[in-house]
Parts: C-alpha cells; structure tokens; sequence
C-alpha cells in the first residue's frame, strides 16, 4: 500500500505542473460554479476551443491515444494524474470529453481508415465537438428500444427521428448516432450506428431547460436526413456493438475523472461556522455535526474508491469491481449535502436572490444532483449492473429480447 | 499510486482463509454462542502456532516483525470467519499499547506470551460515559486503581488488563493491572454476542504499574489503530454476509424463479455491496495512514470506522430479512452475523463518539 507517485508517476505530475503553470491560473475559489464538462455560452466554447488547441500543440491532448491516432501513448494512471493536476486551475469546460474518451476510441475499433483520417486529428485539436445521439424519448435505460430509422436510399441513407438528453448538441459539430436500419429482427440485432454533421438543416437541436435553470442538453429532430454509407460506423446491423463499444469507453472516461465534482463537506464546514443554528453557531450543534460527519465519511470513501481505480489502472489491470459504486453513490451524497447546505443556510435558501453566493451555491448543487443520478445509467441501473454483473445474480426476465422489434 | 496488496500479503490472506476456514467454522461459532463460555480457544491455539498472533511483534519478543497491512488482512479473515477470539483487545489495543508506551521489561515480560497465545490482555478502557480518554472517571493513586471499567471483553480470560484511569495530576494515563490481584471484582455482563463475552470489572485499590509513554494524544493514537484494524474485520464480517445472502437469493424460489432475480431483492444486495466498497476504500487508506504514520490518521481512522460501522449494520440486518422466516430462527446463521457487528461495535464505540472525534480533527 503506498499513496504516493512512483518516481514516473511524479516526474510526469510536475511536468503536467509545470506546463500548466506557464500557461494557466490555479483556481482561488472566486470562480462561478461551472460544469466540468459543459459550455453555457458561445464565448465559453471559443475559450474552451483555444485551449484545447494549445493543449494538443503542447502534447497534452488524447493522452491515452496511441501515437498512430496523433495521441500520446499515455497510461490511463498519467491521464488521471493530468486530470488532478488541470482540475486545479481556472480551465474552461472540457466539452471534448465525449469526442476525446467516447467516439474517438470507438472509430479507432470500428471506423475505416478514412473515417480515422477525417475524425481522430480534429477531435483531438478541438475543431470538432461531439455529441452522443444515443437516448431517445421512448427510450434511455433501454437503449436497444431506439426508433430512429434509418433507411438505405441508393448508395446511401436516410435518417428520421428523434433523440434527447443529448448534452453539448447545441454547440456541437457532428454527432455518434444510433438508429434501428432493421425493425424485422430482436431490437440488438437491428441498428447501425453512424457518424453525422450537426450543421445539416435535417437536424435541428433544441436546448432543453433543466430544474437547475441551465440548459446543457437538448432534443434533437432528425427529418430526411440524408447521409452517404461512408457515414456509416461499423458493419450494417452491427450497431449494438459498436455502442456497447463506445458506452465502455464512457464508464471508462468517468472512472478516470474527477471522484468527486461538486461541494466538499469541508464546505459545508465553513458554511455551519458562518450560521448559527439555535442560537449558537450551527458548528456546534451536534445534529449539525453528525451530518457533516457522515458526508465526509462518505466523500472520502468515494475519493479513496478512485485511488483503488487508479491502483488497476497503474498496475495495467481494467478498473476493477470497486469502480462500480462511485455512480451510484456520489449522486445521492450530492443531493443530501445540496439539502443540507440549503437548510444550513436557513429560510433563505429557498428564495434568495443569485447575489447570495452561499445560498445559491447550495440550491444548484441540490438543482443538478439528480441529473447525476440519470445520467450515464440511472441508479436502478447501476444497482441491476452491480447485482447480475459483480454478484452473479440472475438477470432480469426479458421479454423481448428474441421477439422481432416491429412486433413489440 | 498503489492502493492494493503485495503477492506476499495475498500469500498470507490465502494461508489464512485456510486456516480460520478449517477452525472457526459457523458451526464452532453456534456452538460458542451455547457455550457457557464463548472463547473459541482451539482457534486462538492454532492462530498461535502459525505464528499469527506475533505477527506484528517484534522478532526478539517472539513475533515476526510485520507490519500494519499484514495485521489487517489478519483482521478481515478473523471477522470473515468470525472467530469467537479476541482480535481487538489483544491485537488491536494491548500490543501496540505495550509496543508504543511499554518499558522494555513490560515489552519482553508481555509480548512472547501473547505470541504464543498464553497470555490475553483485556482492554478495560471504556466506562458507562464512554471510551474517549477525557471521559475517563478511574483514578490512580500511589500505583493503586480504584473505578469501574465496562464493558469488557474476555475479561474471564485475561490475565491482565490494559486500564485507561487518571493519574494523580487528573491526566488519562494506560496501566497494566494484574487480573488475579486484590480489589478485582468482575460480574458477567449479557452480551448481543455471546461468543465474546463481556463484563463489568470493579478496582478497589488494585496495584497497577503505568505505561510510561501514555498520555491523551497517545491513547488517541491508539484508539485510531484500533478503529482501523476494526474496520477491516467489520468488512469481513459485512463481506460474509453479503456472499452468504447472494449465495441464497441465487438458490431461493418464488414465483417460478431464484428471487435474486427480482430488482426489490437484488438491489438490495447491490446496496450492501456499495456500502461495503466504501468502507473497504476508508479502511485501506486508514492502514496507509496506519503503517506510514501519516498525519491523517485521525481523520482516517475516524471515517473508516463510520463508513464501518454503516456498512456492517446494513449489511447484517438486511442479511436477516432476505433470509426470510429462516433468517429469524436461531438454527441459522444470519444472526451470527448480526450479533457480531454489535459487538464490533461495543468494542470501540458507536458512531456518535467518532462523528465527533472526526469534527473535532476537521474543524479545529
């Protein structure tokens, strides 16, 4: 057991260091509550954009990527240690974290060397941003459910429907789209995943509004959308493939990065010191006390969690069994202490005006933890994955699973 | 970064899984709870002989001179199996009491016998106000203890205590008592868990020598090792449970089906399961923490056992219930389970006291 860099672990951290301290500012906490991953403006995107370019000049950039692919060769251990490091600078949202971790593995699998030439070195350098057109409304958890249809039209392909919950669509440039080319056969065995340009006038995203006030993610309206077959990504039918491809590579990507996003229970330390509660500084009170007790307990275990990620991962293994609960934990804990923080923070919470930095800080945390808990696999999900897949349970009855799709 | 263990150290779980495997099976663990007396001797015997109950002695006091992590793994198959033994009192607190604060002559009059498992030194340091040193009320004078120390655990056993009382200046100080000295009383106290028996000990001007080096901050330090270690039998315990329910969901029907296939059952088991990964993440940076002496063993030990302490009583109660009626029945085995984790629990305290150790560490 050792908890500290080996001797190239720790020369590739200061290196990190050092370059991020030529070319970016440490954080001082002043900074306005963002998302890691999404832009909320125009202006957002061009400052994440520039430095997305600076990073791949530099040879920060698709780290993992093997060197063929324009990538460093990196060890997922050096893209978590860059991680650690970035996250503790002023740094604009990574919005290439779906082309960088998610569809760009995925083309190296699956793609032709054409579509590895045209999409692998844009991606990397940021011109690009890519979204995941996946979810659909009548379909999520069951992804296989999916009704886009694509149909073949001469040498090429005809696209209609509908996806949702698609982060980044409004700012992106091409997108990883799933659609049913067969509904005569089970629903796996009748997609084909493709590759498209958000800038065609088929395709039309519209923000959606979240609870929190923001608007990170969309629905997106296919009409006729016409592609050639070299769009396609991975043999005919064999879309569910090339999914589970690039849905390995998400769980991949966030078991890398940060454990825990979000408040820290320290905050909320400093928040009871700053009310009172009873009369007294809420610091000293024992209920409030036993709370913040308990989310620390809970926060480090989670922090602990990404270090035995990071132990498989140094050792060359898979992220093991271990990786698993950190969704499903870290969901819930941010929506307790969201709560918390806004009852700590008193009557206030509730109504406050944005200028109450405290208050409104606790009311977003509170406002986007449940998207945490949808997100990339619901909780029940995450429960079914632990319980047939770590524990060898029996899986769910499908009903479905060799009835043809048009007959379900 | 590495936050796993050496082939040696898997050696050892390996040799030791075999070992309480062939011993201290649940069968022994009911008989235990129907004996008179609960003490798993015959185990406690063969930990001695394959050496590891000096696992973490020093070679010239007849240990073998290892470390924390190797101590732990020893901590999570003992409360895999549970063991009718007295892993925290002896192992967990009496050792590394002698180790860190002990003369020399304390160390080589105490420690071989230990190793060889003929001496067992009870931890009286608890009273009816709890186990933080401030909240000690015994009190030495002129080497002579007076107080009552509760609960104790294998007190019956013992042949000696570890005491925590106040010296003459009002300072919580460790001494060692001899069980069979004048001024002793010990009453039998009724235990969740029968297999580890438990007691109230009465001093009345008991002759006692001190531990030199103890003192608030020590006997903190002490009580945080101890947690750690604890937490990792906690897991083996929660571990067991869980592998004992899945196991039964798998083969149990209802409706035409193992229930193990129904979600209301099987993400329970996926609860247990998170739960139980948490606290193994805070324990194994707590016996980092342990064995490298890093600063953050106080807030180490202290989440550890939280995150401990919730797994284990999730875990054991929820064993209980998916066990069905069968789960209810004293012939089963859930309850084992569920005894034990209270008695892990009486054994350094509840949540309440270390929720405030931990603010105290973070917040000051």
């Amino acid at each position: 057991m050792d908890f500290s860099d080996n001797p190239e672990e720790a020369a590739f951290r200061a290196r990190a260091r050092a370059w991020l301290d030529a070319n970016a500012t440490v954080r001082d906490g002043s900074e306005k509550v963002q998302d890691h991953f999404m832009a909320r403006d125009a202006a957002e995107v061009a400052r994440a954009r520039d430095w997305q370019a600076r990073k791949a000049k530099a040879g920060w950039a698709g780290l993992t990527w093997p060197r063929e692919f324009g990538g460093q060769g990196a060890t997922p251990i050096e893209q978590v240690i860059w991680n650690q490091e970035e996250g503790r600078y002023a740094v604009p949202p990574n919005v290439f974290l779906i082309g960088i971790g998610l569809v760009g593995p995925t083309v190296m699998i699956h793609g032709t060397e054409d579509q590895k030439k045209t999409v692998l070195p844009r991606a990397l350098t940021g011109e690009d941003i890519w979204c995941q057109l996946f979810s659909e409304p009548a379909a999520g958890s069951d992804l296989a459910g999916i009704r886009t249809r694509a149909r073949r039209d001469g040498d090429g392909w005809v696209i209609s429907g509908q996806k949702v919950w698609t982060s980044g669509a409004h700012y992106s440039t091409h997108g990883i789209l799933l659609a049913r080319s067969n509904p005569q056969v089970p629903k796996h065995k009748g997609l084909t995943m493709f590759l498209v340009e958000l800038s065609d006038p088929a395709i039309e995203a519209r923000p959606i509004r979240q609870i929190s006030g923001g608007a990170s993610f969309n629905e997106v309206f296919i009409d006729n959308l016409r592609v050639p077959d070299s769009a396609r990504l991975g043999g005919e039918s064999e879309g569910w493939k090339v999914a589970l491809t690039t849905l390995m590579n998400e769980r991949f990507s966030i078991s890398i990065g940060r454990a825990t996003g979000g408040a820290r229970a320290e905050d909320l330390i400093a928040l009871a010191r700053r009310v009172e509660r009873n009369g007294r500084p809420a610091i000293e009170d024992g209920e409030v006390r036993a709370r913040i007790a308990d989310f620390t307990a809970r926060q480090r275990g989670l922090e602990f969690t990404s270090y035995r990620v990071m132990t498989s991962l140094s050792r060359g293994e898979a992220p093991g069994e271990e990786g698993s609960i950190g969704k499903l934990l870290l969901g819930r804990l941010r929506q307790e202490m969201g709560a918390f923080g806004m009852e700590l923070a008193g009557t206030a919470a509730g109504i406050s005006a944005a200028a109450q930095d405290d208050v409104a800080r606790w009311r977003n945390e509170y406002l986007t933890a449940p998207g945490n808990r949808i997100a990339g696999g619901s909780d029940e999900i995450q429960r079914t994955i632990i319980g047939e897949r770590i524990l060898g349970l029996p899986p769910e009855i499908r009903v479905d699973k060799d009835v043809a799709f048009s007959e379900l | 970064m590495n936050f796993g263990f050496s082939d040696e150290q898997d050696t050892i779980r390996e040799t030791l899984t075999r070992l309480l495997g062939d011993h201290a099976t649940l069968a022994v663990a009911h008989d235990r709870l129907e004996a008179a007396e609960g003490f798993d001797t015959a185990t406690w015997a063969a930990l001695a002989e394959g050496g590891w109950l000096g696992l973490a002695i020093a070679e010239e006091d007849g240990g073998s001179g290892m470390g924390a992590v190797e101590l732990a793994i020893l901590a999570e198959e003992i409360g895999r199996s549970l063991a009718a033994v007295p892993f925290a009192p002896v192992l967990g607190l009496a050792v590394p009491a002698i180790q860190t604060m002990g003369t020399q002559a304390q160390q080589k009059s105490l420690l071989p016998g230990i190793a060889e498992g003929r001496t067992i030194i009870a931890a009286a340091l608890c009273e009816t106000g709890g186990l933080a040193p401030g909240k000690v009320t015994a009190q030495v004078a002129q080497d002579r203890l007076s107080g009552t120390k509760t609960p104790v655990f294998f007190a019956a056993e013992a042949s000696h205590a570890l005491v925590a009382a106040k010296d003459e200046g009002g300072t919580p100080r460790l001494w060692l008592a001899d069980l069979s000295g004048p001024g002793v009383t010990i009453r039998a106290l009724d235990p969740i868990d029968g297999t580890r028996p438990a007691a109230e000990i009465g001093f009345e001007g008991t002759p006692v020598e001190p531990l030199p080096g103890s003192d608030p901050a020590a006997i903190g330090a002490l009580l945080d090792g101890a947690a750690v270690l604890a937490a990792f039998e906690q897991i083996g315990l929660a571990g067991r449970a869980l592998a004992l329910t899945t196991a039964y969901v798998r083969e149990r029907q209802a409706f035409g089906r193992p229930i193990g296939s129904f979600q209301a059952v099987k993400h329970r088991l996926a609860d247990m399961f998170a739960k139980i990964e948490l606290a193994r993440s805070n324990a194994f940076f707590g016996v980092w923490a342990l064995a490298s002496k890093d600063g953050r063993l106080p807030e180490a030990a202290a989440v550890a056992r939280l995150t401990a302490l919730d797994a284990v009583q999730f875990a054991t109660e929820e064993t209980i219930q998916l066990h069905g009626g069968i789960g209810f029945t004293w012939a089963a085995d859930p309850h084992l389970f569920l005894r034990r984790g209270w008695q892990l629990k009486a054994e350094l305290g509840p949540a309440d006291a270390w929720r405030d150790r931990l603010l105290g560490n973070l917040a000051s």
